[in-house]
């Protein structure tokens, strides 16, 4: 193991591929938790909040391909170790993936008796998808332990990352939609606001508790002084959304984006969080980036690509965004 | 217990092997569909964009429909594509990881992207772009397409004759990216590949529309659209046998262990027949009820009636499984000689002569799906005739696969199955249930309301209701 290793190429790469899994949590997931929460008694509301992420959801999923895509073609080694502990989860996590992604086009291609069911299968195949991610990442965190501790604390993981995409959701349709369902959305996010910072709070003790590794990280030294400033801003964040949330819709809907950028931050400083616990591994206190990373030409002739192609991804994306920019409207072919 | 441990690890071979070939063999229609979809969907629209005539816009309006639900199922089950690397055959990426890797890697950042975010301006930006941006969307959406299909089948095909590497302590390292990515097959192969969705396609393209003029659709539209597919369809299938042949020959030079099974030659000879059909039989290694025609296989291959063909017992241990591969190889030849027969003789009857004939028409509704079987089948004699090996010469695929415990690749193999045998029998029964709304759409309303596939469906349920 060699972490002093000048070699700067698995570095660059473990920053692309982790800005792809912070993308895809943030993008997916908001697409994720409006199928979550996807209401049994409303057809109305269940067609205006499928036409608020129609344009994007199979965008958005790209990223996880690509973030994928990354650990297999940086970390070869890892993405191994990774998937095959994590089997069944992924199997599951994909045919959930599955379900919801076909959902979307059937429900409005196949006979019209059948378009209940299909919201209830990109419902349920949503919350599969989520809880799957969570599991998932419990048993990374967990360093892939075989024990009930490991298990306990990857279930506590899944319904956290699932309050925090329906939050995310949540969120985002406080920012698309209009009228009742807009009212609704924001109880939503207020619940699973809650929900979500319980849980963040939860796993962050849990964390400390299972690892000491992990402890000595984040209070082992004089790191211990940016706990507190962070522990602060959470909590700020916490309360103005909530607060904020009390009121929608505000006059001229003034700041309906704000929870939709507070999750945003939230998700952001989730991330850091994880990353600092764990860097350089990429498997847990097991295998470095340095340890799993590919050969040097084949990394260096996929880094030219990124840097070339990255920016006109990031360019048409917005460009998209802009294109379905505003409150949502009926999609038409 | 070695045995029982050499048992389990035989059986997770099995059913990883099975998976990843429902997996693939799924997930190939949709693509194999809408690579040339996408390009024809463009034509259509070029075509109102010059003409003007609401028809072209009517044709390209039912069929841009079908394209999306066929890209979501191809993407979702692509997803799982990219999974299975890690899950099943960990030992594919820790060996050639450094070639496979980046041209999945340019397949994600060039196409995979690109594809993704002007779909949807492509399917719903209609009204909320200039008429130019939206063709560009088109244009832009159909290259991506293209484009995932290049990297696709350059990594295929590198796993079938792979050049440009060196292996260092059993790591496949590059050393020369063009030959890598212009390996000997590619190019026979990707071309191959995408004439058979054009002819996907078109064929189901016709089978729609035949379906829907069958049922009294008289529109314009019905009809233009089944010309043009049948038209395509005649033109893009003398192409595919000529490349099909180029292909042939280049797998003879490279592979031709896999040629010997799709001929069915067990010992090195000149002059060797083309059968018609056999039965293989590999465990006396010779064929029955052999239907030859003397010489032919010799001329096709060498171009010489008696050139010499090496048989499959000069590789013995390091040949594919005869059977699949030689029939296979023979389910593709026949639906592209039926393809031919039919695709010209229906545009002299359906544009020369402009008649419909019902047989016809009902010859057209049979062969809908006749793209995805041929293309199914020359998959298989493609994929299954690079075994023993993974990468042809470098790793065995018994040597990639996965520790995991035999019970949950039973698991994962029986829930995909279920999804997609459902998904496969939803998406059929939804393309025949969007022609019926299509036909009762236009008898119901003089005027069309295209915009809005809600009220297509009111309109039709009225239309249930009255009936």
């Amino acid at each position: 193991m060699n972490i002093t290793s000048p070699d700067w190429l698995p570095v660059v790469f473990i920053g692309l591929m982790g800005l792809s899994f912070l993308i895809y949590a943030i993008l997916d997931g908001y697409d994720l938790g409006v199928g979550v929460l996807l209401p049994l008694d409303n057809q109305q509301h269940r067609d205006s909040m499928i036409y608020s992420i129609g344009p994007f959801w199979d965008a958005n999923e790209t990223w996880l391909v690509m973030a994928i895509g990354l650990l297999l073609i940086a970390f070869p080694k890892a993405h191994s170790i990774i998937f095959q502990a994590l089997y069944l989860p992924t199997a599951v996590m994909l045919a959930g993936l599955i379900l919801r992604g076909v959902s979307f086009d059937f429900r409005t291609k196949a006979p019209s008796t059948d378009k209940q069911k299909w919201d209830y299968a990109f419902k349920f195949g949503s919350l599969l998808a989520t809880l799957a991610q969570g599991y998932m990442l419990g048993r990374y965190i967990t360093s892939f332990e075989d024990s009930w501790l490991s298990i306990g604390f990857s279930s506590l993981s899944a319904i956290c990352v699932t309050a925090g995409y329906s939050f995310i959701g949540a969120a985002w349709l406080v920012m698309k939609a209009e009228g009742d369902l807009q009212k609704r959305a924001a109880k939503w996010a207020q619940k699973t606001n809650i929900l979500m910072a319980v849980g963040i709070v939860a796993v962050c003790l849990a964390n400390l508790l299972i690892d000491q590794q992990i402890m000595d990280k984040w209070l082992g030294g004089i790191q211990v002084l940016i706990v507190i400033p962070i522990t602060l801003l959470l909590g700020f964040i916490f309360v103005t959304v909530h607060l904020y949330l009390n009121k929608v819709p505000m006059e001229n809907d003034i700041g309906c984006w704000f929870p939709f950028l507070a999750a945003i931050i939230l998700f952001i400083m989730c991330f850091f969080g994880l990353a600092y616990s764990f860097y350089p591994y990429i498997v847990p206190f097991k295998m470095t980036i340095f340890d799993a990373a590919s050969a040097r030409e084949s990394l260096w002739f996929i880094f030219v690509g990124a840097v070339i192609v990255l920016p006109m991804i990031i360019g048409y994306t917005i460009f998209s965004y802009k294109v379905f920019w505003g409150k949502t409207t009926k999609l038409n072919y | 217990m070695l045995d029982a441990a050499a048992i389990a690890n035989d059986t997770s071979f099995m059913l990883s092997r099975i998976q990843f070939a429902a997996n693939i063999s799924f997930h190939i229609l949709f693509p194999t569909i809408n690579i040339a979809l996408c390009w024809i969907l463009l034509f259509f629209k070029v075509r109102y964009n010059q003409t003007q005539d609401e028809s072209w816009l009517r044709v390209y309006r039912f069929w841009v429909r079908i394209f999306a639900l066929t890209f979501a199922i191809g993407v979702v089950s692509g997803i799982t594509m990219s999974f299975q690397f890690g899950t099943n055959w960990p030992g594919y990426m820790e060996t050639v990881g450094n070639i496979a890797g980046p041209l999945l890697g340019y397949e994600v950042l060039t196409a995979f992207f690109l594809e993704a975010s002007f779909l949807s301006i492509m399917l719903f930006g209609m009204d909320r772009v200039s008429n130019r941006v939206h063709t560009l969307a088109t244009v832009l959406v159909s290259f991506g397409t293209t484009l995932s299909a290049f990297w696709i089948l350059s990594l295929d095909s590198w796993m079938q004759t792979p050049a440009g590497f060196e292996m260092i302590d059993g790591v496949a390292h590059v050393t020369s990216w063009i030959e890598v990515i212009f390996n000997p097959s590619m190019p026979y192969r990707l071309m191959h590949m995408l004439l058979a969705s054009g002819l996907t396609s078109a064929f189901l393209i016709a089978g729609i529309s035949a379906y829907r003029l069958l049922k009294g659709d008289n529109k314009k539209s019905v009809k233009q659209a089944l010309n043009f597919a049948v038209v395509l369809a005649a033109l893009l299938i003398p192409l595919q046998i000529f490349v099909g042949d180029l292909h042939g020959l280049n797998t003879f030079k490279h592979q031709p262990a896999k040629v010997a099974a799709m001929e069915g030659v067990w010992e090195t000879d000149s002059g060797v027949p083309l059968l018609l059909f056999a039965l293989p039989n590999e465990e006396k290694r010779e064929n029955s009820f052999e239907v030859k025609v003397p010489n032919v296989a010799s001329l096709i291959l060498t171009h010489d009636a008696y050139g010499e063909i090496q048989g499959l017992n000069d590789f013995i241990g390091e040949h594919p499984p005869v059977a699949p591969v030689f029939f296979s190889f023979r389910i593709m030849i026949g639906i592209g000689v039926l393809m031919l027969l039919f695709s010209w003789y229906a545009s002299y009857q359906f544009v020369v002569k402009k008649q419909y004939p019902t047989w016809l028409l009902k010859t057209g509704i049979a062969m809908t799906f006749s793209g995805w079987l041929a293309t199914l089948a020359g998959w298989y004699v493609t994929e299954i005739g690079r075994q023993p090996y993974l990468v042809s010469g470098i790793l065995r695929t018994k040597d990639a696969v996965t520790t995991t415990p035999p019970e949950d690749i039973a698991l994962s193999l029986t829930l995909y199955a279920v999804i997609y045998g459902f998904l496969l029998i939803a998406y059929i029964r939804t393309l025949f249930v969007m022609a019926n709304r299509a036909v009762a759409l236009e008898q119901a309303t003089p005027t069309v309301n295209t915009e809005n596939p809600d009220n297509n469906l009111i309109a039709n349920e009225q239309l249930g209701a009255k009936l």
